[in-house]
């Protein structure tokens, strides 16, 4: 098993193997975190615009 | 059929006529972008014969990049093109003859500038008859890919550069066989294979060309 | 197919399948790092720096498949007239350029120890610069029109004429870097793969794969609201 401080240093390339890991993690996180950010906008935009239907629906006559 | 089509194209060919300065200011376009170079990398003859081939080449697809909007956006923009889509010969037709039309604007004016900037340029003695030659089989794909381009982005938010964004990707490959055949001919090594491919290129691209870009239009004015 | 056709079929079974997707990601990513990073040897030659190929590799992967699918989507909505296959083909396009750029990124931080040098011209990542430039594009031209639908019918066309392209630009590719290429250059991949690095690589795979399914149905969840609120603002508009 290896030790914390070798994982790390992966052979004195640790800081290429790190970064590369790093990078994919970061574009695929900021990546899911954009659609859920505009799912849960575009539904919020959708709830305002139906209630808005059905305020126009109940008030007219 | 033809004589409709022959009409389009001597049609193209003399509004371009009429404002020949487009047709000087590319070619001007082109002799200055070129230029560019040598005051770029310093005039010493072994550096810019290295990069001669490479330069024409780049330089002649920005031209011919800048010159795309004159086949398809002064036409949508005034209704000839809704006249255009209804007339009798098919649409990939047509695209055809406005696409011939540009080439004899824009893409033989460049086939004859090219080896005077060459000489500029100095390119080794061997590279010219296979310069023209592949300006000559390149140019024709090279208006045929741009006008796939011209035709997705009609009507479209910053189409100027949204073209280049489209059509630069595509025209790797001619470039990239349009140079290879060039410094070949300069070293002395076989170019026939080159043209060839070049060859190829042109001719899948006479029919997929006018296909997507009468699929294109027709998108445009739905 | 064609049942499909309908938005609301399609959420609910794609809404559906949506955990399973996203528990196969996180499955197959945990065990996929843990053979990647503990339970793998290094390579001879490169050393540790071989397990850079494991998100290299599969990311590589993934952005040529999503491009066949958007190229594929593209097909079926402009020959069929089917309404959901222009939103898979338009949600597709920013996750294959993530993996692109992953690709590149893993590619250059792969480079530098083993060639020395953080851009190599190589045959893989020329063209995987190229496959980017083609996702931008892409993504440029469905975005640059004010009515949706014109843009994602003119994106299907582009992707098309991308698609029947790419094997050319990569032919010419390969071709011109074996024309530059000096001979002393190693290749990045080892020849012959070992079972106990292909066990990492697949299971990154298939993490890539199901992130590239929950995002896709969670994109078209997103297009198919925003659909619905176009229609909504049309019709109130009146």
């Amino acid at each position: 098993m290896q030790s914390v401080s070798e994982l790390l240093s992966m052979g004195g390339y640790g800081a290429f193997v790190w970064t590369a890991y790093l990078i994919a993690a970061a574009v695929m996180v900021g990546l899911l975190a954009m659609v859920l950010k505009g799912l849960s906008r575009h539904r919020e935009t959708l709830k305002t615009l139906e209630a808005e239907r059905q305020d126009l629906r109940a008030s007219t006559p | 059929m033809t004589h409709a089509l022959a009409q389009i194209l001597l049609r193209d060919l003399k509004l371009a006529m009429r404002q020949s300065s487009d047709v000087a200011v590319l070619v001007m376009f082109f002799v200055i972008t070129v230029s560019l170079f040598p005051f770029a990398v310093g005039p010493e003859p072994g550096v810019l014969a290295r990069i001669a081939a490479g330069v024409l080449w780049v330089t002649a697809l920005l031209a011919t990049m800048l010159s795309l909007d004159r086949l398809f956006q002064s036409d949508f923009d005034d209704g000839s093109l809704d006249l255009l889509v209804m007339s009798a010969p098919p649409l990939e037709l047509i695209v055809l003859a406005k696409v011939a039309a540009h080439w004899l604007v824009a893409g033989l004016p460049l086939i004859v500038a090219a080896p005077i900037l060459a000489v500029a340029l100095r390119l080794p003695a061997d590279g010219f008859l296979v310069l023209i030659a592949v300006m000559a089989i390149g140019t024709p794909t090279l208006s045929l890919i741009g006008a796939v381009g011209a035709a997705l982005t009609l009507g479209a938010r910053s189409s100027g550069v949204l073209i280049s964004l489209l059509v630069l990707p595509l025209y790797i490959p001619v470039l990239i066989f349009g140079v290879a055949a060039i410094d070949a001919g300069i070293a002395g090594l076989v170019v026939r294979p080159h043209l060839l491919i070049l060859g190829a290129m042109l001719i899948a691209a006479l029919p997929l060309a006018p296909w997507a870009a009468a699929t294109a239009l027709r998108q445009a004015l739905t | 197919m064609q049942r499909f056709a309908n938005p609301n079929r399609f959420l609910k079974a794609a809404n559906a399948i949506l955990p399973w997707c996203a528990w196969v990601t996180v499955g197959c990513l945990i065990t996929g790092l843990y053979f990647a990073i503990f339970a793998s040897p290094a390579d001879y030659q490169q050393g540790e720096t071989v397990r850079i190929m494991y998100v290299h590799v599969p990311s590589a992967w993934m952005a040529m498949f999503i491009y066949a699918n958007m190229a594929i989507a593209s097909a079926v909505a402009l020959i069929w007239r089917h309404p959901l296959a222009h939103l898979a083909a338009k949600s597709s396009a920013p996750i294959g350029a993530a993996f692109t750029v992953i690709c590149l990124a893993s590619g250059m931080l792969w480079g530098k120890p083993t060639w020395g040098t953080w851009w190599v011209w190589d045959a893989r990542l020329t063209s995987v610069l190229i496959l980017l430039f083609l996702y931008v594009g892409y993504i440029a031209l469905v975005n640059a029109f004010d009515d949706a639908s014109r843009g994602m019918r003119t994106g299907a066309v582009l992707a098309i004429v991308g698609a029947v392209n790419l094997p050319i630009i990569k032919f010419s590719v390969d071709w011109w870097n074996t024309l530059h290429q000096p001979a002393s250059l190693t290749r990045l991949d080892a020849p012959a793969i070992h079972s106990s690095m292909l066990i990492p690589l697949l299971l990154m795979a298939m993490a890539f794969m199901g992130f590239y399914a929950t995002l896709l149905i969670l994109k078209m969840n997103d297009e198919l609201a925003c659909a619905k609120i176009r229609g909504l603002r049309i019709a109130q508009a009146r």
